[in-house]
């Protein structure tokens, strides 16, 4: 199989292949359909087999330079004209231009009576004679198994099919044959997967809780990596996309430039310097804890430095939004009608999953934002499953940390689980800030904390968010005794705090008098004894004159009496 | 499948189609054409069968051509022809194809509605 192309390029390793120009497919098959060779894409019925081959020939016919034919047996070239004109393709133009060219094969079974030994043949010299008439490098056979209702001599059938898509390859067109899917499990109904086996592509369409969700898989590959998970895809008028439209690794590039959270106190929790650039940030909390006023305010803070915000509402519309952050002193207002803050605001249930993201992948490639915010995400969770809202956030992060846009999510949580996102994403966060209401002595305030931000020594404390005219500010709240208390319990605290302080600065103060007065007590006493001693010693001195003098005298009489003597 | 039944009647809306197919179905003539890709043993064995059986079953009523249509290929694309060889009954109305190598005589006049399908 395939040999003529492999031994082509064996140098490369690796075979040649076509993009299909389908919004990320290419990324899924590391680059594109297998060039020169057929791809069976099967799926249900309405699952997008017809439009994912008319857009593999348009993107072909308009991006590649590669002609195309597209070989239909179920539609005619009217009927699908018209169908992909809802995806903005203008088929008659390229048929006009013979850059496609639209075989109708119709047959009816009633009309055919089947007598012995017969070939395809009309149907090989057909394609070749369409292929040559348009140079196509490109072919879709739609949906080639509807021969299997016309034609009851399967043994002709199946042989005729194996050289056709033999014929294919050395025709050497890469083409895509569509095939319906079987009813127990099997890939097509008739087996071409045995036929056409480089390239398989399943396509599906389901419906979860009325909510339909179109998801892709490549379900083999033969020669080549490709991505094997079930991708969703969409189809608007735009034409296909599947997601995610980037890389699926993780390859993205960090920056350490930080941005401001908008917020003065939380930037010092975070080093000072505020978020990573690039980074996810997670903002949950139960209702009415401040996500929004948090989220607005980074916002705020973003475009306040000339940089560009998009802002995805889920909750409220962008006039609410406006006037409630009025209200504590942000006015976005200016940075909107500068066009540096752009809202858009939709409720979950209007569209299912696919279609959210959609938008919001097209309204970022439009608006090319450094920061988007979406709030809150636990609000898409009502149009999907845990598991898809899941897959989608992935792709989603991983999308804009690769074009390094910082995504700032804000994620509704429920008492007692505050610390548990539902849709499981805290892992792809590299940021989590958890607002918490502290409920105590009657009332409630807001606690603001840094559960995990990556790549940065944060704080560990618990700081009180207070929401004021003036903005949001956090306080240092009172911490003593392993307990934070906040608000009014946090005032008492303090001014019991205050007085028992003043209290002990009085009893120190009496203390110091008591010393005081017993120093003066003593020094008193000293001074007593001093003047006692003082007296005791001139009364000394006073009897030592007094003696000294009655010495003296009586000497003197001594002497008087000896020369009265002598 | 069902919804382009304009197509297959394309050629017999035409008005002077209209009038051969009343004129033929009264005479039972018949108009009859073989697509074949090119002298294959399978062309063969399926010229030869048809032959013997209009001979057999409708002498003097009817005209038979054979096509090669390597030579037409357009043909393919106007007579939407699937298979080779394919026979197509123009007239008397309804159109029919016959594919195949004609070797099953009783289906082939089934086909031609010279006999009831049983």
């Amino acid at each position: 199989m395939g040999s003529r192309v492999h031994g082509k390029s064996a140098k490369k390793l690796i075979f040649p292949k076509s993009p299909s120009g389908i919004k990320g497919l290419d990324e899924i098959l590391e680059g594109g359909l297998p060039t020169g060779r057929p791809t069976l894409v099967c799926g249900n019925a309405g699952c997008g087999k017809t439009l994912l081959a008319m857009e593999f020939l348009v993107r072909g016919a308009t991006e590649y330079n590669e002609p195309g034919i597209f070989m239909s047996f179920e539609e005619s070239a009217g009927d699908l004209i018209q169908n992909v004109a809802s995806l903005g393709f203008d088929v008659q133009k390229l048929i006009d231009e013979k850059k496609i060219f639209i075989d109708f094969v119709y047959f009816e079974k009633n009309e055919i009576e089947e007598t012995g030994e017969y070939d395809l043949e009309p149907l090989f010299i057909r394609l070749g004679n369409a292929i040559d008439t348009v140079g196509a490098k490109r072919v879709a056979l739609d949906t080639i198994e509807s021969l299997f209702s016309g034609l009851s001599n399967e043994t002709i059938l199946r042989a005729e099919l194996r050289r056709l898509f033999r014929w294919l390859k050395v025709r050497g067109v890469t083409a895509i044959i569509t095939g319906e899917s079987g009813i127990n499990s099997s890939l097509t109904r008739h087996g071409l997967e045995e036929y056409v086996s480089d390239c398989v592509i399943f396509l599906d369409h389901r419906i979860d809780d009325q909510i339909s969700t179109r998801r892709l898989r490549v379900v083999k590959y033969r020669g080549s990596l490709h991505g094997t998970n079930e991708y969703p895809f969409l189809i608007d008028e735009q034409g296909i996309t599947v997601f995610p439209i980037t890389s699926l690794k993780l390859e993205h590039g960090t920056s350490n430039e930080r941005l401001s959270t908008g917020i003065e106190r939380l930037d010092a929790m975070l080093e000072g310097k505020g978020f990573y650039k690039g980074s996810s940030i997670l903002v949950s909390g139960t209702p009415g804890t401040g996500k929004t006023s948090v989220a607005s305010s980074f916002a705020h803070a973003i475009c306040r430095d000339g940089k560009k915000c998009l802002y995805f509402a889920f909750e409220e519309s962008p006039s609410q939004i406006i006037r409630n952050m009025r209200s504590i002193g942000m006015d976005l207002k200016p940075w909107v009608d500068a066009g540096l803050l752009r809202f858009h605001s939709s409720r979950p249930t209007v569209f299912g999953l696919e279609s959210h993201l959609a938008v919001m992948f097209k309204t970022m490639q439009d608006f090319k934002p450094d920061v988007v915010v979406v709030d809150p995400i636990s609000n898409l969770l009502s149009v999907s499953d845990e598991k898809n809202v899941q897959s989608m956030f992935t792709r989603l992060i991983d999308t804009l940390k690769n074009q390094q846009v910082t995504t700032m999510m804000t994620n509704l949580t429920h008492f007692g689980i505050e610390e548990q996102t539902q849709v499981g994403i805290s892992s792809l966060m590299d940021t989590w800030i958890l607002l918490k209401d502290l409920e105590a002595e009657g009332e409630r305030n807001r606690g603001l904390y840094v559960l995990k931000s990556r790549g940065m020594a944060h704080s560990n404390q618990i700081r009180e968010f207070i929401l004021s005219e003036q903005g949001i500010s956090l306080i240092e709240p009172y911490i003593g005794m392993g307990e934070v208390k906040t608000g009014s319990a946090r005032y008492i605290q303090e001014t019991i705090d205050t007085a028992e302080a003043k209290k002990h600065e009085e009893e120190l103060e009496r203390q110091r008098v008591k010393l005081e007065t017993r120093r003066k007590v003593l020094d008193a006493q000293i001074a007593a004894l001093q003047a006692e001693f003082e007296t005791e010693k001139s009364e000394f001195e006073r009897i030592m004159e007094e003696e000294k003098q009655a010495k003296h005298a009586k000497r003197q009489e001594k002497n008087h009496l000896g020369s009265m003597r002598g | 499948m069902v919804r382009n039944k304009k197509k297959s009647t394309d050629l017999a809306n035409k008005a002077e189609n209209f009038e051969q197919a009343l004129g033929a179905s009264s005479h039972n003539h018949y108009v009859l054409r073989l697509y074949v890709t090119g002298i294959t043993p399978k062309s063969r064995i399926a010229i030869q069968n048809i032959k013997k059986i209009c001979e057999e079953n409708l002498r003097g009523r009817y005209d038979l051509e054979v096509v090669d249509i390597y030579q037409q290929p357009d043909l393919i694309r106007e007579e939407q022809i699937l298979a080779a060889p394919t026979l197509i009954k123009k007239l008397p109305l309804p159109l029919r194809k016959i594919i195949g190598d004609m070797s099953n005589t009783d289906r082939i006049l089934v086909g031609l509605d010279l006999k009831v399908k049983e």
